[in-house]
C-alpha cells in the first residue's frame, strides 16, 4: 500500500525534459486519471480503517481520519467475534496457508503437465479434452457443488484437507491448462525435435527444456492461484470443518453479521488484511507477471 | 499446533473414555447479541461435562443453510445445527440423516412442558421427535418512532389503520413513512404481518393451514393487497439493503415506521432507545393481536459414535431446560419455548410478546406450513411487488398460483 | 522419414515409430489422467447428473421422481428468470465491450514507453487480488448517495448533483459495471500488454515506412495478429459474466425494483438452497450450461476443426 500511496505522486514529482509536450500531457494525465478511479476504493478502504466508529459515522467516506486509531486493525485481527471464537482473522490465517500451498503447487503442477501434453504430446482426444475443460471454466460453481460432495461423499475424502485441495485443483485446471498450454506453444519446436533426437522421454523433456524456461507461466499461475484461493469463500466452508476453515470465513462473518450495528472500519481493516497475500504477491512479481502473460497469451 | 492438541484429545480419550466429548455446532447467529445468546447455550453445555465447539456461519440461513446441508449430505455431519422449525430439515429427517430424539422427549417430558405445542408438533415426523426447539420470533411487529410524531403534532398511531392515514403528513413533514430494505425477505415479511392483521385470522387459517384457494383468492385477501399496494407508496424513498439500517432510519427518526419481527428490539436497545417514550411496537400491527410462532430448533444429524450420540442426546435436553432458556432467550430477545419459566428481566415489548403467547393467540409460521419452494416464489413475487408498480390484482392473482404449486 | 505433414501439426509422431495403438505416448497419457478423470468425471459427469435430475422433482436431496418438462415450463414462465437472462445479456454485452476495449486501449497508452510503467500497472492490477464480495461491499459504499460521491459533491456546493446508479432500476446494471471493471479491466490491460509486447518491431517499421498512421496500424495490422490474446480474454472474461454472483450479492441483493439486478447464477442458488428445490436450480443450471455450448461448439470447431482440414 506504501507503494501505492508512493506511486502516485510519481510520475508527477519528476518529469524528464520535453515532457510537456501535448501529447505527453494527454497521455499522463489520461493514465492519472484512471489510476484515480483504481484507488479511489483502496484511498476509501485505508482511511476508514484507521477512524473511530463515531468519526465513520458522521458521514465523509472521503476525509482523512481526524484521528488515526489503528483499534480496528487490532481488533480485526485479533478480537473480532465470529459466534463465540473471538480472536478475529489470527484464528484462519494459518488454515488459508494450509489450504493455499498444497492447493497452488498441486494445480500448478498438473496444469502444467497438461498443457505440455496438449501440445507437445497430442494424442486422439486430447483436444476434445481441452474443449471440455474450457467449457469447465463456465460453469458456475454453485452448480457443482452438489455433484462434488457427493464424488467426495463416495471417495472418502470429504471433509478433509485432501479433498479441499483436489477441488481447488480441479476448478483452477480450465483457465491455468489454457495458459501453459499457449506458454509452451510459445517454445521453438526445434528445441523439441532436438531433445527427442538424443532419446530424452516424456518427463526428460518436460524437467529438462520445458520447466527451466517456463519461470514467467509459472509466476502467472502462481498469482491467479494464490488469488483464487485465498479469495474464496464457498469451498472452505463447505468441503472442510472448523479447525479447517480459511481466513474468508472469518471475513465474512466479521463483514455479513446480519444483525447488530455494522463496524465499517472493523469490516474495511479486515478487509485490507485478508488481501494483504495476494496483494503482497501482486507487489514482489508483478514485472514477471506481464512477461508470463505476454508468452502465455501471445501465441495461441 | 493443532496436531499437538489433537494427539492429547486422542491420548485422552484412551486413557479416559468417560472424558468430556467434543461436539461441534453449526448455526447462523452471528451479531453481538446472537453470540451472547449462543455463548449461554455453550457454557452451559460446557458445564454439564461436555465441549461444545462453535461453528459460527454469518450472512443468515440463505448462506449458512446449504453448508449445513452439504456437510450433511457429504456423510461428514457436525454434532448439532439449527434450522428453523417447520420443513426446512424435513427431507434429511426422511432420508434417516437426523437422529431420533424422541427417547429425550419422552425422559423430559417435552409434550407437557413445550408451549406452545405447535413447535413440537413442528419436530415431529410420523410420531417420531427430531429437533429441539430452543425459542419463537414472530414477525408480525410494526415499530413506530414516537419523535417523528411528536414533531408533527399527532398521536402515535395504534393501529396500521393510523399508521396509513398519518402517512401524509409524515411526508409533509420530509420523513419516510415506512422504512423497508432492499433484502427480499423484508417485502415477504411485511407481507405477512399484512396478511394476519388485515385478512383477520379465519381466513388466514383458511388459507395457510386449510389450504383454501377460494378464500385465498377471495374478497379479504383482495384487501391485504389493496393495503400491501398502499403500503409500498408509503416506503417509497427508503433507499436502504439490510434490515437494520431500515430500523435505524427509524432510531433516527428519519423514517415514522417499520414492519420487522421481534429482533428489532435488539436494535433499539443498542441505540439505548426506550420502549414506550422512544418507541413503540404493535404486534400484529395493533389490527390482530395475533403473533406466529417461528423460531429456531436444533437438529441433530446421525453420527457412527455412540458416545457423540449419548452427548448429541444431553444437549437436546440441556437446550429445553428451564435455566438455559431463561439465559438464552433473555439475551437473544425471543421468547421461550415453554410457559412456565419467569422472564421478570423482559422489557416491555418481549412482554407484550408474552402476554399474547399465553393468552393462546398464535398461529404457526410460514415454515410450518408451506415448503420453502413456496416461501421463496413468494418471495420473488413480494420483492416484485413490493419495488415495482405491480397492479394489486395480478399480484394476487399471482399469489395464488404459487400456493397452488405447493398443493 | 519421421518428418511427415502430420508431424508439423503435432510434434509427437516423429517420436513414436516404435510403439503403435493405445501404447503410443503411453507416459503423455498418464500423465494427463487426472486432466481426463477431470473432464469426464467432474464437468461431463456433474453436467450430466445437474441435467438428469433436472427432469425430476427433486427438493432439497436429489430424488429420482420422474416430471418431464415441468420444471423447464416452471423456469421459462417465470418473470425473475427471464429478466435475469435480460440483465445478464445486457451486463455480459457493456462488460465485455468495456473491458475489451478499455483494455486495450489503456495497453496501448502503457506500451508508449511511459515513466513508471510499474507502478502504473501494479496500480490497475492490484483490484483483480481482492474478492468480488469485497469490491461490491466498498462500491456500494462509494456509490451512496448518503456519504458517497454525491452526498460529497453535493457538499461542495453543487446541491442538485445526482449520481445514485444503484437505487434505480435503469441505472443499477451501470452500478455494478463501475466495480466489475474495476476489478477486471486491469488483469485485461496485462493480457493486451502482454500481446503487444509480442509484435515484432520490424511490422511497426514497415508500417511507418508505408505511411500508415498510427491509430490504422493498430486496427489494420496489430489487432488481427493478436487473436490468441483476444480469445485468452474473451474466455476468461466471459467465463467470469456467466458465473457473476458475489457481487451483485454484495451490491444490490438483485434489487432495486424488484429484480433490477438479479442475474441467472443467483436463481439457480437461491431455487437449488433457499428455496430447496434442486429441480428447478438444476433446470435453470442446464439452461445456463446449454447456453454456454451454443458459444463454445462453433469456437472449438474453428480452433481445432478448421486446421485438420487446413
Amino acid at each position: 500500500m506504501a507503494d501505492a500511496a508512493i506511486a502516485m505522486t510519481g510520475p508527477r514529482g519528476a518529469k524528464p525534459k520535453k515532457a510537456l509536450s501535448p501529447r505527453n500531457i494527454m497521455l499522463y494525465g489520461i493514465l492519472i486519471l484512471v489510476c484515480v478511479y483504481y484507488l479511489l476504493p483502496l484511498y476509501v478502504m485505508v482511511m476508514t480503517s484507521l477512524k473511530g466508529m463515531p468519526e465513520v459515522r458522521l458521514g465523509n467516506i472521503f476525509s482523512p481520519p481526524v484521528e488515526i486509531t489503528f483499534e480496528p486493525w487490532v481488533k480485526a485481527w485479533a478480537t473480532a467475534c465470529t459466534g463465540l471464537n473471538c480472536d478475529g482473522l489470527s484464528r484462519g490465517f494459518w488454515n488459508s496457508v494450509l489450504i493455499t500451498v498444497p492447493s497452488v503447487i498441486l494445480s500448478i503442477i498438473i496444469a502444467s503437465v497438461n498443457g505440455y501434453a496438449l501440445i507437445n504430446w497430442k494424442f486422439k482426444g486430447s483436444e476434445v479434452f481441452f474443449t471440455i475443460l474450457i467449457f469447465g471454466s463456465f460453469i458456475p460453481y454453485q452448480i457443482m457443488l452438489y455433484p462434488i460432495v457427493i464424488l467426495l461423499r463416495e471417495a472418502g475424502i470429504y471433509g478433509t484437507l485432501g479433498g479441499l485441495v483436489i477441488v481447488h485443483t480441479i476448478f483452477g485446471m480450465p483457465i491455468l491448462t489454457l495458459l501453459f498450454r499457449n506458454y509452451f506453444s510459445s517454445i521453438p519446436e526445434e528445441l523439441f525435435k532436438a531433445a527427442r533426437v538424443d532419446g530424452a522421454g516424456f518427463w526428460g523433456i518436460y524437467f529438462r527444456i520445458m520447466l527451466p524456461m517456463s519461470l514467467p507461466i509459472f509466476v502467472v499461475a502462481l498469482i491467479l492461484q494464490v488469488t483464487g484461493i485465498w479469495n474464496d469463500f464457498l469451498f472452505g466452508v463447505v468441503f472442510t470443518k472448523p479447525d479447517l476453515y480459511p481466513m474468508t470465513v472469518q471475513l465474512n462473518n466479521i463483514v455479513n453479521s446480519v444483525q447488530g450495528v455494522k463496524e465499517y472500519n472493523v469490516n474495511m481493516a479486515a478487509t485490507l488484511l485478508t488481501g494483504l497475500v495476494p496483494l503482497i504477491v501482486y507487489f514482489v512479481s508483478g514485472k514477471l507477471f506481464v512477461r508470463g502473460i505476454a508468452a502465455g497469451a501471445v501465441k495461441g | 499446533m493443532k496436531l499437538t492438541r489433537l494427539t492429547a484429545v486422542l491420548c485422552a480419550s484412551v486413557a479416559m473414555p468417560a472424558m468430556a466429548t467434543e461436539l461441534e455446532v453449526t448455526h447462523w447467529w452471528t451479531s453481538g447479541g446472537e453470540a451472547a445468546a449462543v455463548a449461554e447455550l455453550a457454557k452451559a453445555f460446557d458445564a454439564s461435562g461436555d465441549k461444545w465447539v462453535d461453528g459460527a456461519i454469518a450472512g443468515g440461513g440463505g448462506t449458512a443453510r446449504p453448508i449445513m446441508i452439504s456437510r450433511i449430505t457429504g456423510g461428514d455431519p457436525m454434532g448439532a445445527t439449527q434450522f428453523n422449525h417447520g420443513q426446512q430439515a424435513l427431507e434429511l429427517v426422511e432420508a434417516g440423516l437426523m437422529l431420533d430424539l424422541t427417547d429425550v422427549a419422552e425422559a423430559n417430558n417435552w409434550k407437557e412442558i413445550v408451549f406452545p405445542p405447535s413447535l413440537l408438533d413442528a419436530c415431529t415426523v410420523d410420531g417420531r421427535i427430531y429437533c429441539a426447539p430452543v425459542n419463537i420470533h414472530s414477525p408480525e411487529w410494526l415499530w413506530l418512532s414516537n419523535k417523528v410524531y411528536e414533531d408533527i403534532g399527532i398521536p402515535v398511531p395504534t393501529n396500521w389503520d393510523e399508521f396509513v392515514a398519518s402517512a401524509p403528513q409524515v411526508r409533509e413533514a420530509g420523513k419516510i413513512p415506512l422504512a423497508l430494505g432492499d433484502q427480499p425477505w423484508q417485502s415477504n415479511l411485511a407481507f405477512g404481518a399484512m396478511q394476519i392483521a388485515v385478512a383477520g385470522l379465519d381466513a388466514w387459517k383458511a388459507v395457510n393451514v386449510d389450504k383454501n384457494m377460494d378464500v385465498a383468492a377471495g374478497p379479504e385477501y383482495a384487501k391485504v393487497f389493496a393495503a400491501a399496494a398502499s403500503a409500498r407508496e408509503l416506503a417509497k424513498g427508503s433507499n436502504v439493503q439490510d434490515w437494520n439500517q431500515a430500523t435505524n432510519l427509524v432510531i433516527t427518526d428519519q423514517a415514522a415506521g417499520q414492519i420487522m419481527g421481534d429482533w428489532a428490539q435488539g436494535e433499539f436497545q443498542v441505540a439505548q432507545e426506550v420502549a414506550g417514550t422512544d418507541y413503540t411496537c404493535l404486534p400484529g400491527l395493533g389490527l390482530n393481536e395475533y403473533i406466529s410462532t417461528g423460531g429456531d430448533a436444533f437438529y441433530f444429524p446421525k453420527v457412527d459414535d455412540p458416545e457423540k450420540e449419548a452427548a448429541q442426546k444431553r444437549l437436546a435436553a440441556l437446550l429445553v431446560t428451564p435455566e438455559v432458556q431463561v439465559a438464552f432467550n433473555l439475551k437473544k430477545g425471543s421468547l421461550p419455548i415453554r410457559g412456565d419459566v419467569d422472564l421478570a428481566a423482559a422489557n416491555d415489548c418481549m412482554k407484550k410478546g408474552l402476554e399474547i403467547l399465553a393468552g393462546g393467540n398464535i398461529v404457526p409460521s410460514g415454515d410450518m406450513v408451506w415448503s420453502a419452494d413456496v416461501q421463496k416464489q413468494a418471495e420473488d413475487l413480494m420483492v416484485e411487488f413490493w419495488k415495482s408498480d405491480m397492479a394489486p390484482e395480478e399480484a394476487h392473482t399471482k399469489w395464488v398460483e404459487i400456493l397452488k404449486s405447493g398443493l | 522419414m519421421s518428418v511427415t505433414s502430420e508431424a508439423e501439426r503435432g510434434r509427437i509422431t516423429s517420436a513414436d515409430r516404435p510403439r503403435a495403438g493405445w501404447r503410443r505416448n503411453i507416459s503423455a497419457k498418464i500423465a494427463a489422467i487426472p486432466m481426463i478423470a477431470t473432464t469426464l468425471v467432474v464437468f461431463v459427469g456433474g453436467t450430466i447428473w445437474t441435467v438428469v435430475y433436472s427432469f425430476t422433482d427433486s427438493k432439497l436431496l436429489p430424488r429420482l421422481r420422474w416430471v418431464g418438462l415441468d420444471q423447464y415450463d416452471r423456469l421459462w414462465s417465470n418473470s425473475r428468470w427471464l429478466v435475469s437472462i435480460e440483465n445478464l445479456l445486457f451486463y455480459g454485452v457493456m462488460s465485455l465491450i468495456f473491458t475489451v476495449v478499455m483494455g486495450f486501449i489503456l495497453a496501448v497508452l502503457m506500451d508508449q514507453k511511459i515513466r513508471y510503467e510499474d507502478t502504473f500497472r501494479t496500480i490497475m492490477l492490484y483490484p483483480f487480488a481482492l474478492s468480488f464480495i469485497v469490491t461490491g461491499l466498498v462500491w456500494q459504499w462509494i456509490l451512496n448517495p448518503d456519504f458517497g460521491v454525491q452526498g460529497i459533491v453535493r457538499s461542495w456546493g453543487w446541491e442538485s448533483f445526482t449520481f445514485d446508479p444503484l437505487h434505480s432500476p435503469e441505472t443499477v446494471l451501470y452500478g455494478l459495471l463501475i466495480a466489475g471493471l474495476w476489478q477486471g479491466t486491469g488483469f485485461v490491460m496485462c493480457l493486451m500488454l502482454a500481446g503487444l509486447r509480442g509484435i515484432d518491431e520490424d511490422i511497426w517499421k514497415a508500417a511507418r515506412v508505408d505511411g500508415i498512421p498510427t491509430w490504422k496500424t493498430y486496427v489494420v495490422v496489430i489487432i488481427p495478429m493478436m487473436r490468441a490474446v483476444f480469445v485468452t480474454t474473451l474466455v476468461i472474461v466471459a467465463s467470469g459474466i456467466i458465473r457473476l454472483y458475489d457481487l451483485v450479492v454484495a451490491m444490490t441483493s438483485g434489487g432495486p425494483g424488484g429484480n433490477a439486478s438479479q442475474v441467472p447464477a443467483m436463481y439457480v442458488y437461491d431455487y437449488m438452497f433457499q428455496a430447496q428445490n434442486l429441480g428447478q436450480g438444476f433446470a435453470a443450471s442446464t439452461m445456463m450450461l446449454l447456453s454456454v455450448l451454443i458459444v463454445l461448439i462453433p469456437w472449438a470447431y474453428l480452433e481445432f476443426g478448421g486446421k485438420k482440414h487446413g
